[in-house]
């Protein structure tokens, strides 16, 4: 029933019903397009378009950045600086004439591929610890659910911090510090998720029917775990930037110059006083990827159930 | 339970049986995080001598460095200091602080007390800020009143992922470097200079706590239990108070563990932006300098903190629902986090 429901909702949500349109005619190809558009944007909601455009918007800035901010990131004009948000410059320039709306959308791809390996490697060690204590031994399990509870104990950003001091700041070490300080609760999800699925009506009927424990492990137990996982991967790598946009603010992930998004707050902090612009509209950014994944994250799941 | 519970004097007392096994788990919490922080900071590399004498650039000589670890015992084996460091925290002598040269206990002693109160006071707000919200939206009626509650339901999400770094610099530049209302930098119990620190710190938590508590309000009012109030002619506010709140509000205890947890994780940022001195700021500066007592003795600290956190969440869970108080089951090693699990805790946790 429920694997039904889950693949149901992956065709109707996902491809959006554009793979039979194009084997019709012209005219009700686009129909029926426009129908699966329709059905798509309802699924989605007001909030859920906004953020989706705003996701658009960040994945043009991430392949294509020339496109929305044509000029050099770090291009210098010392007689610019500080200059307030106005025309010409719309975020305002930094202490070396620098603009920061050009250099925004240029941290894009730094900030966002940041967050996105850390989340990478959170889900790939929740993944592994999760099915190793869902599938497990009894003891495995044991001892996998104690090592979480410990971990449970210290919050993200100090185990975050922690791994920084064994791994010693820098961009690297931040990835996997923020990728193993989230995996915690990624392996819990799965360890509950994978159990619910190994003990359900379906699992045990494709038993029943005869199949083995490979076959059944791989086409139900694992399709059927990481199918949510899409939608809690896509919350997670807004978290994530937030996290390692955290770190680069503390001055232990990204250094300045860099125009990342964490890097460039950092670097504007220390004239909060008199340019305003220099943390507020890099931390923006931070804020709108993080709230537009979230919103997305929560549509693509609640569409998927 | 009680049936077949083993004969002991502890375990005829559930509340005994309690309390040992959430000691039990604190000093368990506490070895591991002890251990697992000594070996990890040890086996990064960098002489801790380096940091006694004042950084990589010190200019030491032999004699100096070999002064320094005698004195710190670092000239003893692994294992030895391991130990030595093992029944340090065992006897809440933490040993000295490499780059201070004082007592990692009289600095814990001293930042503790202004963190703590900038969490308790940011919790105590971030739940004053979910109530009013949820009870707000639940209560909305008319297209008027609906709007509203899409609106604030629309800025709750907003809220919870606001980052610390973000919302503190805005709230700077509007009520500090334009209004004047108040300072940019604090220190101590100034309840001024606390007003920023606590509200950066409690808008974010106030989302997460405000999505989960009206979430559970909504269902509330919709239970039976709600609507036999209802039909025996109840008040609308009568009904809240005496029966859909108590429900409503406990998922978002359950979640207050780990909302304590994201507020020591926010107090780093915090006391830093705020150029406040605290926990959050000593562990920052001991992880740069790999001032391996005090970072060890912070870190035990917060996991402690938590642990204290969550058995105040179990008792509070238990005084809030009857059907909790029989139950004799000795709880999870750290309950009350397994139990949000299935609680609809937000599956990605800071």
């Amino acid at each position: 029933m429920t694997a039904v429901a889950e693949r149901r909702g992956a065709a109707g949500g996902g491809s959006g019903g554009t793979g039979p349109a194009r084997r019709g005619t012209p005219g009700r190809a686009g129909a029926r397009a426009a129908a699966g558009a329709g059905r798509v944007l309802r699924g989605l909601g007001a909030p859920g378009v906004l953020a989706a455009l705003a996701v658009l918007w960040m994945a043009v800035a991430v392949v294509r950045p020339d496109v929305l901010a044509p000029g050099d990131p770090n291009a210098i004009d010392a007689r610019a600086a500080f200059t307030p948000p106005g025309p010409g410059h719309w975020f305002g320039t930094d202490e070396s004439g620098r603009d920061v709306y050009t250099r925004v959308v240029h941290g894009a791809a730094a900030s966002l591929g940041i967050g996105a390996a850390a989340t990478a490697i959170g889900v790939g060690a929740g993944l592994v610890l999760g099915f190793a204590a869902g599938l497990g031994p009894r003891w495995l399990d044991a001892a996998i659910g104690r090592v979480l509870e410990v971990l449970f104990a210290l919050p993200t950003l100090v185990l975050a911090l922690l791994l920084v001091a064994v791994l010693g700041a820098g961009v690297e070490a931040s990835v996997l510090a923020v990728g193993a300080a989230t995996a915690p609760g990624y392996a819990r999800m799965l360890r509950a998720r994978v159990r619910s699925v190994a003990t359900s009506g379906y699992v045990e009927a494709a038993r029943l029917e005869g199949h083995g424990s490979p076959t059944v492990l791989l086409r139900h137990v694992v399709p059927n775990t990481l199918w949510p996982l899409v939608s809690v991967a896509t919350l997670g790598i807004g978290q994530a930037v937030v996290w390692v946009c955290a770190l680069s603010f503390l001055g232990l992930g990204t250094l300045p110059p860099s125009p990342e998004w964490g890097a460039m707050l950092n670097a504007g902090r220390v004239y909060i006083d008199t340019a305003w612009w220099l943390t507020v509209f890099p931390g923006l950014a931070i804020t709108v990827t993080a709230a537009a994944l979230t919103v997305l994250g929560r549509r693509v799941g609640a569409v998927a159930s | 339970m009680r049936a077949v519970a083993p004969v002991g004097r502890a375990v005829r007392r559930p509340w005994l049986r309690w309390l040992l096994a959430r000691l039990g788990s604190a000093a368990l919490v506490a070895w591991v995080v002890a251990t697992v922080v000594f070996f990890a900071l040890r086996a990064a590399g960098g002489d801790p001598t380096e940091a006694i004498l004042g950084g990589p650039g010190s200019q030491a000589g032999p004699e100096a460095v070999a002064a320094a670890r005698a004195q710190y015992g670092l000239d003893q084996p692994l294992v030895v200091q391991y130990l030595v460091q093992l029944w340090r925290v065992a006897t809440f002598d933490l040993g000295d602080s490499y780059a201070r040269r004082v007592p990692v206990s009289d600095l814990l002693a001293e930042q503790l007390p202004g963190t703590m109160l900038l969490a308790v006071l940011a919790l105590a707000l971030a739940w004053l800020l979910a109530l009013a919200v949820a009870t707000l939206a639940v209560r909305a009626t008319g297209p008027v009143g609906r709007a509203c509650a899409a609106a604030l339901r629309g800025a709750e999400v907003v809220a919870a992922v606001l980052p610390h770094f973000w919302l503190g610099a805005v709230l700077i530049v509007v009520f500090s470097s334009t209004l004047g209302w108040f300072p940019a930098t604090s220190s101590g119990t100034d309840p001024v200079g606390l007003v920023l620190p606590t509200v950066t710190l409690a808008v974010p938590v106030a989302g997460f706590l405000g999505q989960v508590m009206r979430d559970s309000l909504e269902e509330a009012a919709a239970a039976p239990f709600a609507t036999s109030a209802r039909a025996r002619g109840a008040s609308p506010v009568g009904v809240l108070w005496r029966h859909t709140l108590r429900h409503g509000v406990l998922p978002a205890v359950s979640l207050s563990g780990w909302a304590f947890g994201s507020l020591l994780s926010g107090a780093v940022v915090v006391e830093t932006l705020f150029g406040r001195p605290g926990l959050g700021r000593l562990l920052l500066d001991a992880t740069m300098q790999r001032d391996v007592p005090v970072v060890v003795g912070a870190v035990v600290v917060v996991a402690l903190a938590y642990v204290v956190v969550m058995l105040l969440v179990d008792v509070a869970e238990r005084l809030l629902d009857p059907r909790l108080r029989g139950a004799a089951e000795v709880p999870a090693l750290v309950g009350g986090a397994v139990r949000a699990a299935g609680a609809g805790e937000p599956a990605v946790l800071g």
